[in-house]
């Protein structure tokens, strides 16, 4: 359920004094309604009347703060036309009344008919086509529009044949209409096809316009990454370390742009391992290979466990010696699974250099103090994996 | 560079002609990659034919009868999965293993429901590539890493009950297994760790692949949708 709004008075997208766009917000219609039906009762007499005691007796709506901006400010400012047009109705609906006398004469509703149908069309027209020409993704016009339009031909219809019909004139008409109806038939038919191929060639264009568009930013893309990684791995062939490095650097930047990759990278664990296994990579250039299943949004913990995975694969890449490690993430219902593994030289767990010890209290004294648990398995000539384990916060 | 593959081809292994390397068809756009994944295998298989579209591929495997399909995913006319309907429908002795650069779910999970036999991506090394090819043309399956992972993915979301058992669900030793193939273990390190034979592995994997193959859990080509990311 939405509130409905208090009523007052608006500030933002008043013409007079803001009753109509007040009333209309409190009511959750379009204010054209509101101010139609101003008009309307105005020119019975009571409206002018309703519209002042509101003016008086409806507070003013609080100073919005500027949280709309730029946005807001232009709107604060009375749409003068619009204001002129909604006189200029109530004049013309007012004369309409004295010619015709009074708002039983049917010739009157016919004439309002008539005028609304067209307006109908003429707003339909407008923003419609503006759009159109505007915007870049195609699309198709819908139902609602379709709708518009022909409760606005009806409308015109109805009221052109009812002001024939009590104007007495429809049988004098007859003649004229038919000639006229055949006339048009007569025009559509030759114009229609005309019509027809303008909208495609416009459809057309602007498909390829979209195209083309498509096309330069890939162009531009593609020469902005690709190419300039292309030039430095010419430059840098004696080195093939940084050559390697250049290209998979490319391509990770290529396929995060190909496929679209959600930027959520600090906020859930899949995405946050690739990032980390991407930054250690970058910086020692020995290709990780990530595989994750699962994913649950990072905490504390978690994120502990990131920069402990960080750590061993640091560690596996300058020690190593090693042209690949795999990196496997597990997210099940109680507890998250980081595997770092190298097939690299290993070492004897209790010959670990002091330095080194160091590094592995990072990995494992950092996952106890958050309540996890590490495990490293190694052994000369075998390789190692590091094994971190993190048990699941519930989340409820 | 032989050792690694005589691990897998045993004495026993004879391919379709009494060779023993398996005659294998090269299906890729690029003649780049065709001719050096051509150097890169060696004399660990001989190349009978390569194609460089669907239709060029159809006609090439129709001639040659090979072992084995090396089969990129993306391809003109088609792609990959194209080619394995057209060419299974009439020969369906003929094993194919995948291999692209792309490692998206849906083109994964794709080639593979489609009948191929493995997945490999493009940076696999000769050595690796050419083990993978003896053991796929042996019958087995390959699964990368990241094939791996995916699976796993596929079939433990389980939020709707499974319609076949048999299919739909993993034994837990299978889990396990694959859980090591995405930890980057070789089949012989995961046979080792699970106290197991070399074989055993390979029959968990090829009763993997069957369940991906067959299972119609909706998930499986849901999931590969919705996740069009790794």
């Amino acid at each position: 359920m939405v509130d409905t709004p208090r009523l007052t008075r608006a500030v933002d997208g008043r013409l007079l004094g803001g009753v109509a766009a007040g009333l209309a917000r409190h009511l959750g219609v379009d204010p054209v309604v509101v101010r139609l039906a101003f008009i309307a009762l105005s020119v019975g007499g009571i409206g002018v009347a309703v519209y002042t005691a509101l003016f008086f007796f409806v507070p003013k709506e609080e100073a919005h703060t500027q949280e709309e901006g730029r946005d807001g400010a232009l709107r604060k400012g009375r749409d003068v036309s619009q204001l002129l047009a909604y006189i200029g109705l109530g004049v013309g609906l007012g004369t309409l009344f004295l010619v015709f006398g009074g708002v039983f004469d049917p010739l009157l509703w016919f004439v309002v008919f008539g005028a609304l149908g067209a307006t109908i069309l003429w707003q339909q027209a407008n923003p419609a086509q503006r759009d159109e020409w505007m915007s870049t993704t195609v699309r198709h016009a819908g139902s609602k529009a379709l709708m518009r339009t022909g409760a606005g031909v009806l409308l015109i219809v109805v009221g052109v044949i009812g002001f024939l019909v009590f104007q007495q004139q429809l049988q004098d008409a007859r003649a004229g209409l038919t000639f006229a109806f055949t006339l048009l038939a007569g025009i559509s038919l030759v114009v229609a096809p005309w019509i027809i191929g303008l909208i495609r060639d416009r459809d057309q264009e602007r498909r390829e316009r979209i195209r083309n568009a498509e096309r330069a930013e890939l162009a531009a893309h593609i020469h902005d990454s690709v190419l300039h990684t292309l030039t430095l791995i010419q430059r840098r062939a004696e080195d093939p370390r940084e050559v390697q490095r250049l290209a998979r650097v490319q391509e990770r930047a290529l396929r995060s742009w190909l496929y679209q990759r959600p930027a959520d990278a600090e906020t859930t664990v899949s995405p946050g391992l690739e990032r980390v296994a991407a930054e250690v990579e970058e910086e020692h250039g020995v290709p990780i290979e990530v595989v994750c299943v699962g994913d649950c949004p990072l905490d504390d913990a978690l994120g502990a466990m990131l920069r402990a995975a960080r750590e061993a694969m640091v560690n596996a890449s300058k020690y190593a010696g090693c042209d690949t490690l795999s990196v496997f993430g597990e997210v099940d219902q109680e507890e998250v699974l980081v595997f770092v593994r190298d097939r690299g030289a290993g070492f004897d767990l209790d010959e670990v250099p002091e330095d080194r010890m160091g590094v592995r209290g990072s990995i494992i004294g950092r996952m106890e103090r958050h309540g996890g648990s590490a495990r490293i398995r190694t052994a000369p000539g075998e390789g190692t994996e590091v094994q971190l384990r993190m048990p699941r916060i519930p989340q409820y | 560079m032989l050792d690694r593959v005589q691990d897998v081809a045993d004495e026993s292994t004879r391919f379709s002609d009494g060779d023993a390397v398996p005659r294998v068809v090269i299906v890729d756009d690029h003649r780049l990659f065709r001719s050096g994944v051509r150097g890169e295998l060696g004399d660990a298989v001989e190349v009978v034919g390569e194609a460089g579209d669907v239709d060029g591929a159809v006609r090439v495997i129709g001639e040659q009868l090979p072992d084995l399909v090396l089969l990129d995913v993306h391809l003109p006319g088609g792609g990959g999965v194209e080619v394995l309907r057209r060419v299974l429908a009439q020969h369906p002795q003929i094993r194919f293993l995948a291999l692209s650069v792309s490692d998206a779910a849906e083109d994964v999970i794709g080639v593979v429901r489609g009948g191929a036999r493995g997945y490999v991506t493009k940076t696999i090394s000769g050595r690796d590539l050419a083990q993978a090819i003896v053991r796929v043309a042996d019958g087995d399956a390959v699964f990368s890493p990241r094939l791996a992972g995916f699976v796993l993915d596929a079939f433990s979301a389980t939020d709707a009950p499974p319609v076949d058992p048999e299919l739909d669900r993993l034994t837990q030793r299978e889990r396990e297994v694959l859980r090591h193939i995405a930890r980057g273990y070789a089949y012989k390190e995961v046979a080792k760790e699970l106290f197991i034979s070399v074989k055993t592995v390979e029959t968990h994997v090829s009763s993997v692949l069957r369940k991906l193959q067959l299972s119609n859990r909706h998930e499986l080509s849901r999931w590969a949708t919705a996740r069009r990311l790794v």
